[in-house]
């Protein structure tokens, strides 16, 4: 409906699939599909119902904070302290109902603002000093984990909450966050013509609350990155944020609110991983940082800010989930994954780089 | 900067008083920094479908002029009117609420987004009520597209990153957003400065257009062969004083040359020139046909 009314009789009109190449995300795209179907060939449990459930449910949670990094990324900015925030949120929400008998509701609300404030504070330092986000996220993500580990330890004497499911109304939380679909079509099989997929309906698929939450937070973040004011001055802060101010855009406003709901989003994951394991670690989430990172960059998003896309980084996130299992089905050992994850990463920036400068230069 | 500010564009499409009003006119203007006299006595007038060249040298003080236009810095002597009316500009917005907009080197264009975005950037057009309210694309994507081409600049894609385009036509670009957003004296600063022949050629031509349009336009230049083409009035500025406005009536392209760079001085350097580089010098000789 767009291209129609601006037709030009010098532009060949082109087909969906040639626009399709231009995106950002087609790289991770093509990139999951190669890997989806090698482990599917290679390995029995990948392409499993059962084995499907694990990897899906691996790349969700990694998937929602991979996806709001990458707009905090197009935004121009880092946030490192986003991997200790979901151990934190999960952390206050524990404490408060196991030690202190809060409500759970109660609870979950008291974190998010927590959260919400965490990120306020981490955006307004880097807009007010001008110092790198890099920097300041990093002090933050050393005082959250600080807290994480020596504060559970103080108040509970422990290094984990464990026995979420004896406080009252934890239930209904976990129908939101913990809950799971089981789906078993015994008639779902594939016949590709040149192969057959029988799939081993014994047990069934099972999809976690957060596949779904990582489905919608991925649907929500590409509409509002393509479709609204706020995705507009989110790619503008991130590419040229003086030009941005001289000509309007609100860019205090666009920067904290994005750092705001990068901790948002680690508010999201600690309640999922909460009320799907009823556990929580003190030192969960530490060290994920850079998962998310290296997700948004093989969704396309550029390390400079600018350029990149919120789907792309679920695709990120997806090939994570896929190769984090099916190194493990495969039988091999499982610290090939961090060598995989270098090498996409590297090919990623390369790729995105290139992308950058055909984009920039003059035809 | 709120978004209420933002969310009210001003796309009022702005019907020109007759060729030849003032819009803005400057009465003994000065500035100064503490001791500092950073400008003194400028006086020169900005009017309707006319284009006000304002030249001189590195540091002659154009810059601290057209900030005292744009709303950047306030002016400390004499009187700025603005359709009659004494006015101190304090901020860029006031400026632009006159609709004065500056267009600057930089443009203040982000390279990586499409064209149709950088045209609307700051003033979205959106449809749809609440939580789905959205851009308006088709509309902003068409009016882009007319927009431009009404200034003469024909794209084959809107679509197209700007950072894609010439440095013409991203300057252009600029110009058309500026007209299109309310803009009725248009403040170009030094937009051949980084240009190639041709493409100062380009933005020479879209200038030319803007005025055509019943815009004033103030143009700052240090090329006395860019302004004298496009230009109705001429006023040149040297070491923070003006050396004079005239209307293009009274001045030959020989006379602006030699008054800006000072007659005497471009005589020695072209004297200088011949001795080190031989007579036939190309830079020599263009020199010596400039003075005489």
């Amino acid at each position: 409906m767009t291209t129609a009314t601006v037709d030009d009789e010098r532009i060949a009109r082109t087909s969906t699939l040639t626009k399709l190449l231009k995106r950002p995300e087609i790289g991770a795209l093509v990139a999951a599909i190669v890997i989806f179907a090698f482990f599917a060939l290679t390995t029995d449990a990948f392409a499993t119902p059962s084995g499907s459930s694990t990897w899906l449910r691996g790349a969700s949670t990694i998937g929602i904070m991979a996806v709001a990094v990458s707009l905090l990324m197009i935004g121009g900015e880092f946030d490192l302290s986003a991997g200790a925030m979901t151990g934190f949120t999960g952390l206050v929400v524990g404490v408060l109902t196991r030690e202190y008998g809060v409500n759970i509701w109660a609870a979950i609300l008291v974190s998010l603002l927590l959260a919400l404030v965490i990120g306020a504070v981490n955006g307004i330092l880097v807009m007010r000093t001008g110092l790198p986000s890099f920097i300041v996220t990093l002090g933050t993500f050393f005082v959250l984990q600080g807290i994480d580990l020596a504060g559970t330890k103080a108040l509970t004497g422990q290094v984990a909450i464990q026995g979420m499911t004896q406080v009252p109304f934890y239930d209904q939380a976990k129908r939101v966050f913990g809950s799971a679909l089981e789906v078993q079509p015994h008639w779902f099989n594939l016949n590709l013509g040149f192969m057959r997929l029988d799939f081993d309906w014994s047990r069934p698929l099972t999809i976690n609350a957060s596949v779904f939450w990582w489905v919608g937070v991925t649907a929500l973040a590409t509409w509002i990155l393509l479709r609204t004011r706020t995705g507009n001055w989110i790619f503008s802060v991130g590419g040229a944020q003086t030009a941005s101010r001289q000509i309007g855009v609100p860019v205090f406003k666009t920067k904290v609110g994005l750092f705001m709901t990068t901790a948002g989003a680690g508010w999201l994951v600690g309640m999922l991983l909460i009320f799907t394991t009823s556990t929580v670690q003190s030192n969960t989430g530490v060290g994920q940082e850079f998962i998310y990172i290296i997700c948004a960059v093989v969704g396309g998003c550029l390390m400079t800010g600018g350029y990149g896309s919120a789907i792309g980084a679920a695709f990120g996130a997806l090939i994570y989930g896929m190769v984090s299992q099916g190194i493990v089905y495969a039988g091999w050992d499982n610290n090939w994954l961090k060598a995989f994850l270098g090498v996409m990463l590297l090919g990623a920036v390369l790729l995105n780089e290139w992308v950058r400068k055909r984009a920039e230069t003059a035809r | 900067m709120s978004e209420n500010e933002a969310a009210s564009p001003v796309t009022n499409v702005y019907a020109p008083p007759p060729r030849g009003t003032a819009i803005i006119e400057v009465r003994d203007i000065g500035k100064r920094y503490g001791n500092i006299i950073a400008l003194s006595d400028v006086s020169t007038s900005v009017r309707a479908g006319e284009v006000t060249c304002v030249l001189g040298d590195n540091g002659a003080g154009k810059s601290t002029f057209i900030k005292i236009l744009a709303g950047a810095h306030e002016h400390t002597d004499g009187q700025l009117l603005i359709d009659g009316e004494d006015h101190t500009l304090s901020s860029p917005r006031a400026a632009l609420e006159l609709g004065i907009a500056t267009v600057y080197q930089d443009l203040a264009v982000v390279p990586l987004m499409p064209v149709w975005r950088n045209f609307f950037l700051g003033s979205e057009i959106t449809k749809g009520v609440g939580p789905l309210k959205k851009l308006d694309i088709d509309f902003m994507k068409r009016t882009t597209k007319s927009e431009l081409s009404a200034m003469g600049i024909d794209l084959r894609d809107v679509e197209q990153p700007i950072g894609t385009l010439s440095g013409g036509e991203r300057q252009c670009v600029a110009i058309a957003r500026a007209v299109y957003f309310g803009a009725r004296v248009l403040i170009l600063d030094e937009p051949t400065a980084a240009l190639g022949v041709k493409q100062s050629g380009v933005v020479l031509k879209y200038i030319a257009k803007a005025r055509e349009r019943g815009l004033g336009v103030v143009f700052i230049t240090h090329n006395p062969h860019h302004a004298y083409p496009v230009g109705d009035r001429f006023m040149l500025l040297r070491r923070g004083k003006s050396m004079g406005d005239f209307p293009k009536a009274d001045l030959t392209l020989e006379d602006l040359t030699a008054m800006m760079a000072g007659g005497e001085e471009l005589e020695s350097l072209a004297h200088e020139l011949a001795e080190t580089m031989g007579a036939d010098s190309a830079i020599a000789q263009e020199l010596k046909a400039d003075i005489t």
